[in-house]
């Protein structure tokens, strides 16, 4: 039988989705303002029902956009509510510029979000181009390696959020998350409401007593002091994300850190990878340590505020390393997560790692063991002297020539 | 030594509920204490086309998300489709293929170009139609699929189904028994031979 980890928890079997849409229920927040989109949709379909049902007393606004839906959510969060949000893809493309609103006016909302590729061409599959494009919008991104992670990383976001004053966003992988049904382990609604605590904001519009402005324009004299204060409110925020977890864990039992380390501390060789695909690579590293290779994982869990100083430490004593980026910045240079790995273990002074670029899965393309087994058997050969890294990003499962015209899932 | 992971593949015609009975599958044996994945290939969606769907079942945490590739079974809800999609695409020696047919299990097994004994045959479109009213295949199939599997609870499935069917259907009790009598005949006809 499947044990709980909290003794109050239910199991229940869920998609990523139906769990973001509990969370959403049980932290009840004030204001919800969403656009469907395929595959976040659901999210919101259910959390309506929730609404229409008489369940939640949240209110919901239908908006005509995305554009709209992130302009409401950053009126009601400014006017003093607890507001939330969800998009994929194009949707979150079309919050574009409101998203750095969001962050610039220090809201703390928090989005749903479930990564999927953007047009063109089109596509509704799951990548992470959309949030890494976002990447520098001032947003805490967090992200899901299962619908588990996703349900508690929503329920830890609320808290994150409004205690450093800054937008956050929870993942999880289009369809291959969103919509797998998986076994997850839910807590009782009380629990959850004591956990996430009243929303108190310091400052609010709607308070006639302390009345302030709030999106005033900021020209030479101000506004780099500004966006310095912003820069260092994400750069704050890891510990408040790491005290979270802390009090997360003390409460429901499971642990969560801004990275997570599998099978690392002794590792050779070792993969770093965001979301789902994690869970594929443990498969592999059981195998791998079987035969007495020492492959390891370091799962990014919070990739803003980006874990630089730790990540440089954990790996340092790493033979070669593969850096997955599911999302291409068409940099003709390297992928966001590479970037970010490089520049910190650089910064750091750890030169020893080679370190491998890898894009994958882009528009829901297949990533399954066979390929991963093949970079820890690439990353052995490096680490062994015996394959010199490539300098250049490695493109997994992709056509190169223009003569192989079938694609098969295997 | 631990058990090895079940992997099961669904191949339905869009509308015939192939996503429906992995969901209402995985539920329920997760009611019986086991650790499940349930999803759906997602394609174009139009009724009639082939879809696809699939389940994971383990006695230990599931933590892979990719493709099945290799299934231990493999339910067929449309025999129709048995002439257009290779059904039997990475089925091994000890893989089973349960098929909505009224057909003898050699008959298909010929077609399907596989060993007799790997085929499981079962008039789950007639069960329906008896049970239900309507050829809606996919729950009878569930029952044939956890008779084949062997060590599941058949009990522990029916029990969990009629709380999910009287859920969803709280204002059509009819369609609950018909569903949960659909099961436990196709449980007790499906055959291998």
């Amino acid at each position: 039988m499947i044990k709980l980890v909290y003794p109050k928890g239910k199991l229940v079997a869920k998609t990523g989705n139906e769990v973001m849409a509990e969370a959403m229920r049980q932290i009840e927040p004030d204001v919800v303002a969403a656009y469907p989109i395929t595959p976040a949709t659901e999210i919101m379909q259910i959390f309506s029902q929730f609404i229409a049902d008489g369940i939640v007393k949240t209110e919901y606004i239908a908006v005509e956009s995305e554009h709209s839906a992130m302009s409401a959510t950053i009126a009601a969060s400014a006017a003093g509510a607890r507001a939330m949000t969800g998009t994929s893809s194009q949707g979150l493309c079309l919050m574009w510029e409101m998203l750095y609103i969001a962050s610039g006016l220090r809201l703390p909302i928090v989005m749903a979000e479930v990564n999927r590729a953007i047009s063109a061409p089109i596509n509704i599959h799951g990548d992470q181009s959309d949030t890494m494009g976002a990447r520098d919008s001032g947003w805490i991104q967090i992200y899901s390696e299962n619908s588990q992670e996703a349900y508690d990383n929503m329920i830890q976001a609320v808290r994150i959020a409004e205690k450093a004053k800054l937008p956050t966003l929870v993942t999880t992988d289009g369809f291959i998350i969103s919509h797998c049904m998986e076994v997850v382990e839910l807590y009782p609604d009380a629990d959850v409401k004591a956990f996430i605590g009243k929303y108190k904001p310091e400052r609010y519009l709607l308070d006639i007593k302390k009345p302030y402005t709030l999106g005033s324009i900021d020209l030479q004299d101000y506004y780099f002091e500004h966006r310095l204060q912003l820069a260092e409110a994400m750069k704050a925020a890891k510990n408040i994300i790491l005290n979270v977890a802390q009090d997360f864990k003390k409460t429901f039992g499971r642990e969560y850190e801004l990275y997570e380390k599998y099978m690392l501390n002794d590792a050779e060789i070792a993969i770093v990878v965001i979301g789902s695909t994690a869970g594929t690579t443990k498969v592999v590293i059981k195998e791998l340590r079987d035969k007495g290779i020492k492959a390891g994982l370091l799962k990014i869990r919070i990739f803003r505020p980006f874990p630089s100083e730790q990540i440089a430490k954990d790996l340092a004593h790493i033979k070669a390393i593969a850096v997955m980026d599911k999302a291409d910045s068409c940099s003709g240079a390297f992928a966001p997560l590479y970037s970010d790995v490089v520049a910190s273990l650089y910064a750091a002074g750890v030169t020893t790692p080679k370190i491998v670029n890898y894009v994958y899965g882009l528009g829901g393309r297949e990533i399954n063991i066979s390929h991963i087994v093949n970079i820890y058997k690439s990353l052995n050969k490096i680490a062994s002297g015996q394959q010199k890294p490539s300098t250049t990003i490695e493109y997994i499962n992709v056509r190169k020539t223009k003569h192989s015209l079938f694609y098969k899932c295997e | 030594m631990p058990v090895k992971m079940i992997e099961v593949r669904w191949h339905g015609r869009g509308g015939q509920g192939a996503k429906t009975a992995a969901l209402l599958f995985g539920e329920a044996v997760l009611a019986t204490g086991k650790y499940i994945q349930a999803f759906p290939e997602y394609g174009p969606e139009r009724m009639g086309a082939p879809v696809q769907s699939f389940n994971r079942i383990s006695e230990y945490p599931i933590t892979i998300h990719a493709c099945i590739t290799n299934p231990d079974y493999v339910v067929v809800l449309d025999s129709s489709l048995l002439e257009s999609v290779p059904v039997t695409y990475g089925v091994n020696k000890t893989g089973k293929v349960i098929v909505n047919t009224s057909f003898s299990t050699t008959k298909i097994a010929h077609k399907l170009n596989i060993d007799a004994s790997q085929v499981y045959v079962v008039n789950a479109s007639q069960i329906a139609i008896d049970t239900i009213g309507k050829n809606i295949p996919n729950t009878p199939m569930l029952g044939a699929l956890v008779k084949v599997i062997g060590n599941l609870d058949i009990n522990g499935v029916l029990e969990d189904t009629k709380v999910k069917l009287t859920a969803k259907f709280r204002h059509k009790p009819e369609v609950i028994d018909g569903n949960l009598n659909s099961i436990k005949r196709a449980f007790n006809e499906v055959k291998n031979k």
